[in-house]
């Protein structure tokens, strides 16, 4: 890893630029919805919808003030007896014929989609890691069918299960709770944390727990002090999996929550319908709720490098 | 500082018999070798010692006490593992403190005796440097600093030098010999080197297939060979052995073979009728044009002022240590002769040796 790198031959500076750009290719391939959904953000209505699309539009915040509030039409003369408008806001609903009615409720599901996902984020990786913990490090009775059973709960669409969740749910009160949908998405990925987190532990040798026994340290205190420190990146890696699904789950979501614990995968369909097509509203609402995962991502990046190879490379 | 005592201690892993009744006192002071192949149950032993594994029956003592079922935690014990396990998230002082910070002891005395630990083993330029920077040999220092920080009753090495080049391991074997008889400490050290062992060791304990073959100061192990394992486990080239049959009586002062009279230690015991074998090291044989039994010169190794020169005789290949000097030719046949008081006798059937002068001394120190 030391010294400069030394210059490749011509042949294969060639193929590194060839296999460079094709990356890049590739990047903007993938990016590009998601660039358009940016800049959809930014449009006005008029031209979010403009035939043949602008490439260029001239920026707003429409889409975003519009997503933020709720509004009412009024005529154009009770808009101009109204005393003067207060703030840019005021004066961009105005100018389209209508008055700011109050908040909408995409500041509270984007709460809600917080709570529970890191909620169940949280709650899963920490069972997953004292299981896997456990699976790896002791002698457990029946240890092969108890994981088969885990990573067999993965095995059947969740979904198949909505019927009997939801009426489970309802007799229970869980129902559009915080709760009810953290515990669902825990349980859907504990299996996936406790087989992933299994494998890292796997990997840290014995001997450092030893060592801290031997050291005078409980076994818990071990745990935290040696095991913990070098199972992060996998903890990292796992949460990340574990975010991103509790985050992006769409059909219990809609069967489960309606108000109270409504995440955003149900909630920002319907944006749109709140006057006319406002598909900035839309765009605004997508690029706001991809911010989560890229920032969480972003911060454990330099773990998840390493730990998306499960582990292979860690000596 | 303590006495380490092990009493019939017995492991078994799902049926298979890691050590089978095992019985030892390690005196206090002792630097106290396990010798052995790989599986030979040295390092469960001493991990039972060390309380990372249970012993299936038998008891344990520490200094007196009896610490069978103790957590390895609640033993003060420090063990040295092989691949020095120091851990990885921390740097040179944060290992070293380790075992300190769960004792409650302050800040400042943290900090005092790790340094001064740091000193004794010249790693004090190293303190806030990341282990996983360090060479072979300052892990290895930093693991022993490690256990030596908080003067534990006892220190227990799993092959701690495995892990290093020849060159270094015999440098830190004398490092490590000065390093106890400065502390003073019971340490029982794991290793399958003889070299090493021979060379650290006030007593060695030689182990195979879960049991003790033979324990005692490296020299008695070496010169007087409780079994055949144990006289061909040490020395290098190891003990010859002359496979014979024929019964022997006691107050015999020799043995025949290949028709050739061979003077032996008087024997202290007699055995019918049966296979024998007699140990002679390479170094006690001479080529003697005079002597009855004869050999052929296989070939001769060249090892500086000695030589090894490997000879067929009719009761099996023998390997001599004779002075370089002396010029071999391959094919020549030569006379050998042994030098008697040296040589050991075993019953070849059970390995174990036939009591003589040679083991006499043994038991009168």
């Amino acid at each position: 890893m030391s010294g400069a790198t030394p210059i490749p031959p011509r042949a294969e500076r060639w193929r590194n630029r060839a296999a460079a750009a094709a990356v890049i290719a590739y990047a903007l391939i993938t990016l590009l919805p998601i660039l358009w959904i940016v800049q959809t953000g930014f449009k006005t209505p008029p031209d979010s919808i403009a035939y043949p699309p602008k490439l260029l539009a001239e920026p707003s915040l429409e889409g975003y003030v519009n997503l933020f509030t709720t509004r009412s039409r009024q005529t154009p003369e009770y808009i101009a007896a109204l005393p003067p408008a207060d703030g840019w806001v005021d004066r961009l609903v105005r100018s389209r014929n209508m008055v700011v009615a109050g908040p909408s409720k995409f500041g509270q599901r984007f709460v809600n989609s917080l709570v529970i996902g890191f909620g169940s984020t949280v709650l899963a990786v920490f069972l997953g890691t004292l299981a896997a913990y456990g699976f790896s490090r002791f002698k457990v009775p029946l240890k092969d069918d108890l994981l088969f059973f885990i990573l067999s709960t993965r095995m059947m669409p969740p979904i198949a299960v909505a019927i009997p969740i939801f009426l489970m749910y309802r007799s229970l009160g869980l129902t559009d709770t915080h709760l009810g949908m953290i515990l669902l998405y825990t349980a859907v990925n504990i299996s996936l944390a406790v087989w992933l987190l299994k494998g890292f532990i796997d990997e840290i040798p014995r001997e450092y727990e030893e060592a801290a026994l031997i050291d005078g340290y409980s076994r818990l205190a071990a745990f935290r002090k040696v095991v913990l420190p070098q199972a992060a990146t996998g903890i990292a890696a796992t949460a990340i999996f574990c975010l991103i699904f509790a985050w992006n789950e769409y059909a219990f979501a809609v069967l489960l929550t309606s108000g109270e614990a409504q995440t955003l995968p149900p909630f920002i369909p319907f944006i749109i319908g709140e006057g006319g097509q406002d598909w900035p509203a839309v765009a605004a609402g997508t690029t706001l709720f991809l911010v989560p995962i890229v920032v969480f991502t972003v911060i454990l990046r330099k773990h998840l490098l390493r730990g998306i190879t499960f582990g292979a490379v860690r000596r | 500082m303590a006495e380490i005592r092990i009493e019939n201690v017995r492991k078994e892993f799902a049926g298979f018999v890691a050590v089978q009744g095992s019985t030892l006192t390690i005196d206090d002071g002792t630097f106290f070798v396990m010798l052995g192949p790989s599986g030979c149950g040295k390092t469960t032993t001493l991990r039972m010692i060390a309380g990372l594994e249970l012993p299936t029956s038998g008891r344990i003592l520490l200094g007196g006490e009896d610490v069978t079922m103790r957590r390895a935690a609640a033993r003060d014990i420090a063990f040295v593992f092989q691949m020095y396990a120091l851990y990885p998230h921390m740097d040179v002082r944060g290992n070293i403190a380790f075992p300190l910070r769960c004792q409650s002891v302050p800040r400042a005395e943290i900090r005092r005796r790790v340094e001064e630990t740091a000193r004794l083993l010249r790693i004090d330029g190293l303190l806030d440097r990341p282990v996983s920077g360090l060479s072979g040999g300052d892990r290895q220092r930093v693991a022993l600093g490690r256990a030596i920080v908080r003067q534990p009753k006892a220190f227990l090495m799993d092959e701690p030098l495995g892990a290093l080049d020849s060159e270094f391991r015999h440098l830190m074997c004398g490092e490590l010999r000065d390093l106890h008889d400065r502390l003073g400490a019971t340490t029982v050290y794991v290793t399958h080197d003889q070299l090493e062992a021979m060379s650290m060791a006030d007593r060695i304990a030689v182990m195979n297939h879960g049991v003790i073959e033979q324990h005692g100061p490296p020299q008695e192990i070496y010169d007087r060979p409780a079994t055949m394992y144990v006289a061909d486990f040490l020395g290098s080239p190891p003990m010859n052995f002359l496979s014979f049959h024929g019964a022997v009586r006691r107050g015999d002062r020799r043995v025949v073979i290949d028709e050739a009279a061979i003077p032996v230690p008087e024997l202290h015991e007699e055995r019918a009728e049966g296979p024998l074998a007699l140990g002679v090291r390479p170094e006690h044989v001479r080529f003697d044009d005079a002597a009855a039994l004869r050999g052929a010169v296989l070939g001769a190794e060249y090892m500086g002022t000695t030589q090894i020169v490997t000879v067929t005789t009719a009761a099996g290949a023998l390997k001599a240590r004779i002075p370089a000097s002396r010029r071999v030719r391959t094919g020549e046949t030569v006379g050998l002769s042994f030098r008697a008081a040296s040589l050991a006798l075993f019953d070849a059937a059970s390995g174990r040796a036939l009591r003589s002068d040679l083991y006499d001394r043994v038991a009168h120190g």
